[in-house]
């Protein structure tokens, strides 16, 4: 009989301990297969950050290390330097990414790092229990902003592609979600350019994936995503924001 | 490269020392008085084919250290007290990973942005290890630039050996001094008593993990426990100290790093004046501490004055070794103050003089 579907062979036995409905496992298993597609797997290096995606080293059939709160670019960075021809990416979640290591998400995207950053952009902070996040939606109730955020006392929401989509050495960068398949489907082929934008040497390349937190949103899962589509989706357009293959070369005046 | 004599600044011997003993990856952040060291390490690392990374804080230096020790490199960072404090988080990721790496703290004036005048008031956050969790870092005292250079090299081959962070706690009078250096020939560093944990290509082998997050009931615990034995064994090994003209003396004195230079000047001269004699015991580490040694020397020494620029670390230390078995005074500098020849020989006589021990801050004099 023919297989027609089965396990990525970048993904380890391990099943995942997320709740149910939960984003990250998804994500990890695009990340998975984008690694299997394009045929990395034992030269990939993974960085597990810290939130609830802090185990994400057990999923996995290749080297890890888990990073420090927010850090995970930086160690990365250490890494890539050491081990030009290995395969980098980060798995961070949007409090370790865009509020503890704001500084490192922009410094190595600025340096133009050759790794890869997969966001998982849940507007809250899942593993603390439901406190607000840099990307809690205005309005939102967590259990640090009972009231809803307001603009005025907790500022906006960050956006982080359109922040760093500036910086010259940022190779790849896009903004998906793993609400229905077919955003499925293009989040895996995302995670695949910004792999290949780390191969061909091209610079720092990160994938934002908006992401359904059911546990933390107080939701059923069915629920959270058709949450996501109307109340995310409003305030975080999904796309492409740079690539650098597909631009023109710039003529040198 | 081959053996040199060559005249040169404290801080850049380490760097040069550094690149000797086979590091190939620096990542720090300027803050003076270190600067020299990162200036030299942007210069001299390209041309040994490594990598230096000016990175946007402390915090992401350190981590690009544990990321670069977790590949196998040998590798290093520095900084002064404000930037080290930074670094604290990172450095206890390390030890809880049992990673190697060396970094200098080339200690300012504290606390707070303090000043940036020599001064050894990082001793408690380099000896207890200095971050959250129960580890230890192996501290090194150096008090010459030679020694600079050969505890630089000692302490990669010692983070090498232990798995676990090594430091050499200088000042800003050890960085921006001048004195001739033998600088050892290069070592061709072996990366591969790293292979089996270094992470790489995982081809053909079982993948490797790094983590210090150990949640499961009781793992943590019996973790540390394994840290624990390898710091007792640390402390079998690694002490290391220098004894002075104690044998006749009648106050030992005990300092470390600038202030054991101060120290020594002050035996030769009290002696050449023929008034009391003094001794040095000059901690080389500072953990693992000369514990047993200067317990031995409490046996048969009426006075033990400690010599420092900070208040009353040290003489914490040297108390605990001392247990009361002799009495044990203490000169004490700090935000930036030296201790001179003169004030030594004069704290001497107070120590003989009072039955009590005595405490001596001279600024307030
Ligand atoms: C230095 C430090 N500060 C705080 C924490 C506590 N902490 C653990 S996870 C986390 C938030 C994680 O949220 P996020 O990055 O959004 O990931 P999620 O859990 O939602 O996937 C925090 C604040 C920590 N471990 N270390
Ligand atoms: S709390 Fe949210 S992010 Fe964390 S595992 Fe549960 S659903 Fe996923």
């Amino acid at each position: 009989m023919e297989k027609v579907f089965g396990k990525p062979e970048s993904l380890s036995d391990r099943p995942f301990t997320y709740c149910p409905g939960c984003a990250h496992s998804l994500v990890h298993r695009l990340t998975a297969e984008a690694i299997d597609d394009l045929g990395v797997m034992p030269r990939c290096i993974g960085v597990a950050s810290v939130g609830c995606s802090v185990f994400s080293d057990l999923y996995f059939n290749f080297d890890f290390i888990q990073a420090a709160h927010g850090r995970a670019p930086a160690v990365a960075t250490g890494i890539k330097r050491v081990k030009p021809d290995c395969v980098l990416f980060t798995h961070q979640g949007d409090g370790d990414l865009a509020s503890i290591g704001t500084a490192e998400l922009i410094h190595s995207a600025n340096r133009g790092e050759k790794i890869t950053i997969i966001f998982v952009n849940n507007a809250i902070y899942g593993m603390t229990g439901g406190q607000m996040a840099p990307t809690t939606l205005i309005g939102m109730k967590t259990t640090t902003s009972p009231l809803g955020r307001q603009a005025e006392v907790q500022g906006y929401p960050l956006r982080v592609c359109e922040l760093i989509r500036e910086l010259k050495g940022v190779a790849y960068l896009e903004r998906t979600a793993v609400n229905n398949p077919q955003n499925v489907l293009k989040t895996k082929r995302a995670l695949k350019k910004a792999f290949q934008a780390q191969l061909d040497g091209l610079g720092f390349s990160l994938v934002e994936v908006v992401s359904q937190c059911p546990t933390g949103w107080g939701m059923l899962p069915a629920d959270s995503l058709e949450w996501l589509e109307k109340e995310m989706g409003a305030y975080f357009p999904l796309g492409v924001f740079k690539d650098a293959k597909a631009e023109e070369p710039q003529e040198v005046a | 490269m081959a053996e040199e004599r060559l005249l040169m600044k404290g801080n850049e011997a380490i760097g040069e020392a550094a690149l000797r003993a086979g590091c190939r990856f620096y990542a720090g952040y300027p803050i003076t008085p270190q600067n020299e060291l990162t200036e030299y390490m942007s210069r001299r690392m390209p041309e040994e084919g490594g990598t230096f990374i000016q990175a946007e804080s402390e915090i992401a230096a350190i981590n690009m250290v544990y990321g670069a020790s977790a590949a196998g490199a040998r590798t290093m960072t520095s900084s002064s007290g404000p930037g080290i404090s930074l670094k604290q988080e990172g450095i206890s990721y390390l030890c809880g990973s049992e990673l190697p790496c060396f970094y200098a703290n080339i200690v300012r004036g504290g606390p707070g942005l303090g000043n940036i005048a020599p001064a050894q008031s990082d001793y408690f956050q380099s000896t207890r290890g200095g971050g959250h969790g129960d580890y230890r870092v192996v501290v090194f005292a150096p008090s010459t630039v030679q020694e600079l250079v050969d505890l630089t090299i000692l302490g990669f081959e010692v983070a090498d050996r232990y798995n676990n962070p090594s430091m050499i706690l200088g000042d800003g009078i050890l960085g921006q001094m001048m004195e001739p250096v033998v600088m050892r020939e290069s070592v061709t560093y072996d990366p591969s008593g790293k292979t089996g944990w270094a992470l790489g290509n995982s081809e053909g082998r079982e993948r490797h993990m790094i983590t210090s997050v150990r949640l499961a009931p009781g793992t943590l615990e019996r973790h540390n426990v394994h840290l624990r034995k390898k710091y007792l064994e640390i402390e079998a090994k690694e002490v290391r100290y220098e004894l002075y003209e104690v044998d006749d003396a009648d106050v030992v004195i005990i300092a470390y790093g600038t202030a054991a230079r101060v120290a020594k000047s002050a035996v030769t001269a009290a002696r050449e004046k023929g008034g009391i004699k003094l001794g040095l015991l000059r901690p080389i580490t500072l953990w693992p501490f000369p514990t047993d040694a200067i317990a031995d020397l409490a046996k048969n020494k009426q006075d033990i004055l400690v010599a420092e620029m900070s208040f009353g670390q040290l003489y914490e230390d040297v108390r605990l070794s001392v247990c009361g078995k002799a009495k044990v005074s203490l000169l004490a500098h700090t935000g930036g103050g030296l201790p001179t020849e003169d004030e030594i020989i004069e704290a001497a006589g107070k120590c003989v003089a009072s039955s009590e021990p005595v405490e001596i801050y001279p600024v307030l004099e």
